[in-house]
């Protein structure tokens, strides 16, 4: 924004930072006002921004959904149960395309991953500016309203997926029939330290990938609406090149921002299919 | 863009907002659309049985038709038989009675004409009578002649 007041590493630096509470370096408790005193406060901080907005959003879906739930008739739908059973009915469907065992957990998760995740991913198409500008005017220093361009965030879900594929891996084929997953193949149980790196890297690379995919995709989505936000906070003043800036900025917005609309979606289908995949193959006995 | 605490909130959160989806909003909504795709099945099984039924009543109806028909056709024969002995009937008796009234009104003719040969015969006898008496030039004695008057009112 104004370029007076900010430069472009400043006004980037402004909206990639979170609005972190934790231990200040005096001692005392409170929010840090500069992104080196939010890195100081080491790991017991709490991003306000991104869990408030995730739970905020996360509460409004299952509101929804439990006020259908409440009132759902058998008979003729309304519009809005119709919409949610609509929602999980696809959900339904798509769990049963890639799920091949009994599980009535993980419907129930592909349904609360999806429109989670793409509530998150939808902050993303809101004016950039707007909520921190109107927080920031309330003393809130930082706010970055898209919760999946917090690795947390992607993280924190990634991390439940992977305990729930540990879980079900070792109830489904016991601890012995696990460990012996990991370390007999693929090449026996003379080569079990090798077996071990490549099961091991395997299984890590799950919760990592799933959590990378979502981070990256929303962060760099995040970076270029903000890149697309710097052309018009350049006017300086009536000229040519002020005006096509600012021009070019709303195109690029619009356009950005349509596209956009299918890296939210897709993003937490993603999220959601490939969580179902790998439950899946957690109930699963490799051969 | 630290990896803090939040990492564990948002697995905490994570996790109770599936366990309040599938506790809260999996689970009724799941159990109405079964409902409701039984209901429609329920429908469809009570559609085809109707079907059926209504050919049943059809072919029922079509037999009841048929038969109505045939019952329908016997009496309009048994009708018109009676109603051809009624006429019958009727004939004979018109005849009889015709036969009655024809004897009757002959006996009464037969009657009537022997009256009138009665009277005139009688009427013949006085005429004759007078005719003599006046041929005659006199009175004839009725009394004394009454005999011969007799045979001749007899062979009139």
């Amino acid at each position: 924004m104004s370029s007076e007041a900010h430069t472009s590493a400043e006004y980037i630096h402004h909206h990639l930072q979170n609005l972190t509470y934790g231990q200040l370096a005096d001692g005392t408790w409170g929010v840090a006002h500069t992104s080196e005193e939010a890195k100081a406060m080491g790991f017991w901080a709490l991003n306000l921004d991104t869990f408030i907005v995730s739970f905020l959003l996360g509460a409004i879906f299952l509101l929804v959904f439990r006020s259908v739930a409440k009132s759902v008739v058998a008979g003729t739908p309304g519009g809005l149960q119709n919409f949610c059973e609509w929602a999980i009915e696809f959900i339904d469907s798509s769990v049963r395309g890639s799920f091949t065992s009994k599980n009535n957990m993980v419907a129930p998760l592909a349904l609360t991953i999806f429109f989670w995740v793409f509530s998150m991913n939808l902050m993303d198409l809101l004016p950039i500016d707007y909520i921190p500008l109107l927080l920031g005017s309330f003393g809130v220093p930082f706010f970055k309203v898209v919760p999946s361009t917090d690795p947390n965030a992607t993280f924190g879900m990634a991390i439940g997926v992977f305990l729930l594929v540990l879980y079900y891996s070792v109830k489904m084929k016991g601890l012995g029939g696990f460990v012996g997953e990991l370390t007999l193949q693929p090449f026996g149980k003379w080569g079990m330290p090798v077996n071990f790196l490549l099961e091991g890297v395997n299984l890590i690379a799950k919760p990592i990938s799933l959590a990378l995919r979502l981070f990256g995709n929303m962060y760099a989505g995040e970076m270029i609406f903000i890149l697309i936000a710097l052309m018009g906070g350049a006017w300086a003043g009536f000229s040519a090149t002020n005006v096509t800036l600012f021009g070019s900025q709303i195109l690029l917005s619009l356009g950005w921002g349509i596209f956009h609309i299918l890296i939210v979606t897709l993003q937490a289908f993603i999220f959601m299919t490939l969580t179902v995949v790998y439950l899946d193959m957690a109930h699963q006995e490799h051969h | 863009m630290n990896i803090n605490a939040t990492l564990l909130a948002q697995t905490i959160m994570f996790a109770l907002f599936v366990w309040f989806s599938m506790k809260f909003v999996w689970t009724p909504i799941v159990a109405a659309l079964d409902a409701r795709k039984k209901q429609i099945a329920d429908g469809l099984a009570d559609a085809e049985r109707a079907k059926l039924d209504l050919e049943l009543a059809a072919k029922r109806s079509a037999e009841i038709l048929r038969e109505a028909k045939a019952k329908a056709g016997d009496i309009i024969a048994n009708g018109e038989k009676r109603g051809s002995e009624i006429v019958e009937e009727a004939k004979n008796q018109a005849k009889v009675e015709g036969d009655r009234i024809v004897a009757g009104a002959k006996a009464e003719i037969d009657q009537e004409v022997f009256r009138a040969k009665e009277q005139l015969r009688t009427q013949v006898s006085s005429i004759a009578l007078a005719g003599a008496s006046k041929i005659l030039g006199r009175e004839i004695d009725a009394k004394a002649h009454n005999d011969l008057l007799d045979k001749l009112v007899a062979e009139i």
